[in-house]
């Protein structure tokens, strides 16, 4: 059995390793597919936190994923396109440069993460996990009407947005980009999780009441994590229609919001590196398995059906002799 | 002026009313026995203290009208509730469960390690697998570190083997002695309670029979409302 930062840190080197490799061999389509494992892992990290630590099963994940996406869309459109987006008599100008897209993601995640969490956290169980499923839904169909952007067509960016000091258009640089944000990501994580309120949050998973003895309001806490959980998430969707330059509905398909949840539980749910693992073998076998055949999910179900019966601790529970979902 | 006072307190399971008029005050620093058989309606007074079911009357904290407060608030205000069946976070370590109820104050891990030794030597490991009394004293600590003003214990002792039972009395005597902490405990053994107890309060069906200095609790009181 490995002990578990060691296995941690040897998921990243080799998840650095592979895109250093197909970049040495001219292979630049798996650097491609290495970034949509990262970007795909930190959408899963920002859920995990919400999931894993809070115990909060939301199947409406793809709301943020999609507002992000959004967010990067519709000013990047804008700047395309040179006309200045008016909101009453607000003019904002469109914008090429990612910082800027992905604060406006962060923040717009956030603030509708709040909303959603706010109305669906007075809920439990399987209504919580049907109120976020709405919720996704409200906010898919709204794109397919949305005719200013592309409705059901989505829009289309012709040139990825530029960071400062890098050329995005670079395969391996996105990568460096995104595996720098993932990173970011799960030192938030690791930090939150051990902090007195990633504790709390735990112990509000286990015993509300218990927290609530202490003077710790679990409505509170619950809505905190889920609002930190969305922002991440939407900030993957920025990135996320960055590398396929291209926005379109499907990114708040509740398909993909399971597909997250599918990501985290393959991995280990609450642990730390749970949505790498997931996110990396997702991917993995959606390019060899899926160009078998198209029934590859077949063999994913396989695979979780596997790990859920056999392995509670997902992959890293299995590798680190830890079952259990214990974070 | 008292630091808890509790009158004409009512407060029902659904339709099943479980407090009739019980009434109870404790002072600053003061130690008050709870007491009454099962089902007399003791956990039920802790949980309307603490809010967490519903109640009618007065329920009055350091002054303030708790009517109506949730129970993180009636926490906040300095009301440490160490609950009936102990109820640790079981996933989190010893330490973690101190650090996730952690408020600034007196107390600190350190000196919750001083009082119970072998949370000390047990900081990492998972609270679910603690033994019976080791998770009691994790209790007790936990509502020790929202640094409280009254420390509720409810049946702190119960199914621990005398010599556990024996550390956690002495523990609840040194928090006496030592501190300023008003204590209201529930307990069956009254041979313990009165070495600890400053005054004791008898509930019978819901209602508060007897109250009085533990001096003046004599045998035939005891044995006529608690049993014993």
């Amino acid at each position: 059995m490995i002990r578990e930062n060691v296995l941690n840190a040897g998921i990243l080197l080799a998840f650095a390793a592979v895109p250093l490799w197909a970049l040495w061999a001219d292979e630049p389509f798996t650097i491609t597919l290495a970034t949509r494992a990262a970007i795909l892992a930190l959408a899963a990290v920002g859920l995990n936190i919400a999931l894993g630590i809070g115990g909060l099963v939301s199947l409406g994940h793809a709301a943020f994923f999609g507002l992000g996406g959004y967010a990067m869309g519709i000013l990047a459109h804008h700047a395309q396109t040179y006309a200045p987006l008016e909101i009453g008599p607000l003019t904002i100008a469109g914008t090429k440069s990612m910082p800027v897209i992905w604060i406006t993601a962060l923040v717009a995640s956030a603030l509708v993460a709040w909303v959603i969490g706010k109305l669906s956290l007075r809920t439990t169980g399987v209504y919580f996990i049907m109120i976020t499923l709405a919720f996704g839904q409200m906010l898919y169909y709204f794109a397919i009407s949305w005719s200013a952007y592309g409705g059901e067509d989505g829009l289309s960016i012709y040139v990825r947005n530029g960071f400062p000091g890098l050329n995005t258009l670079v395969p391996i640089q996105f990568f460096g980009l995104t595996f720098a944000v993932l990173l970011a990501a799960l030192v938030l994580f690791a930090a939150l999780r051990s902090s007195p309120f990633g504790l709390a949050l735990n112990a509000a998973r286990q015993a509300p009441a218990r927290v609530a003895a202490v003077g710790l309001d679990p409505a509170r806490l619950k809505l905190v994590a889920f609002v930190i959980s969305g922002a991440v998430t939407g900030l993957a969707g920025a990135l996320y229609a960055d590398l396929n330059r291209f926005v379109s509905p499907t990114m708040f398909s509740w398909q993909l919001s399971g597909e997250l949840i599918v990501l985290i539980v393959i991995g280990g749910v609450g642990r730390l590196m749970g949505p790498v693992v997931g996110a990396a073998l997702f991917v993995a076998l959606e390019h060899w398995l899926g160009g078998l055949t198209e029934y590859w999910l077949i063999a994913l179900g396989g695979i979780l059906l596997g790990l859920v019966l056999f392995a509670r601790g997902g992959v890293i529970g299995l590798l680190t002799g830890k079952a259990g979902p214990h974070v | 002026m008292s630091l808890l006072h509790v009158s004409a307190l009512t407060a029902r399971y659904g339709a099943a009313p479980a407090l009739f008029d019980v009434s109870l005050d404790i002072g600053a620093g003061e130690v008050v026995a709870l007491m009454g058989r099962n089902g007399m309606g003791k956990t039920t007074t802790v949980k309307a203290i603490c809010g967490m079911l519903p109640w009618e009357g007065t329920i009055r904290f350091d002054d303030a009208d708790l009517a109506g407060w949730p129970s993180h608030r009636i926490a906040r205000a300095g009301i440490g509730l160490v609950p009936e069946g102990r109820r640790p976070f079981r996933d989190l370590t010893v330490r973690e469960n101190l650090i996730a109820a952690a408020r600034t104050g007196d107390w600190t891990l350190e000196r919750v390690a001083d009082l119970f030794p072998r949370l000390g030597e047990r900081s990492g490991q998972r609270a679910g697998s603690l033994s019976g009394g080791e998770q009691q004293m994790l209790a007790i600590g936990r509502a020790l570190m929202t640094n409280p003003r009254l420390l509720i214990l409810d049946e702190a002792t119960e199914g621990l083997a005398p010599l556990v039972r024996q550390e956690i009395w002495a523990a609840i005597a040194r928090l006496k002695r030592d501190t300023g902490l008003a204590i209201l405990v529930i307990d069956k053994s009254v041979r313990e309670l009165a070495q600890v107890a400053d005054r004791a309060v008898i509930l019978e069906r819901g209602k508060t029979a007897w109250q009085g200095g533990m001096a003046d609790l004599t045998p035939d009181i005891s044995e006529r409302l608690v049993g014993v």
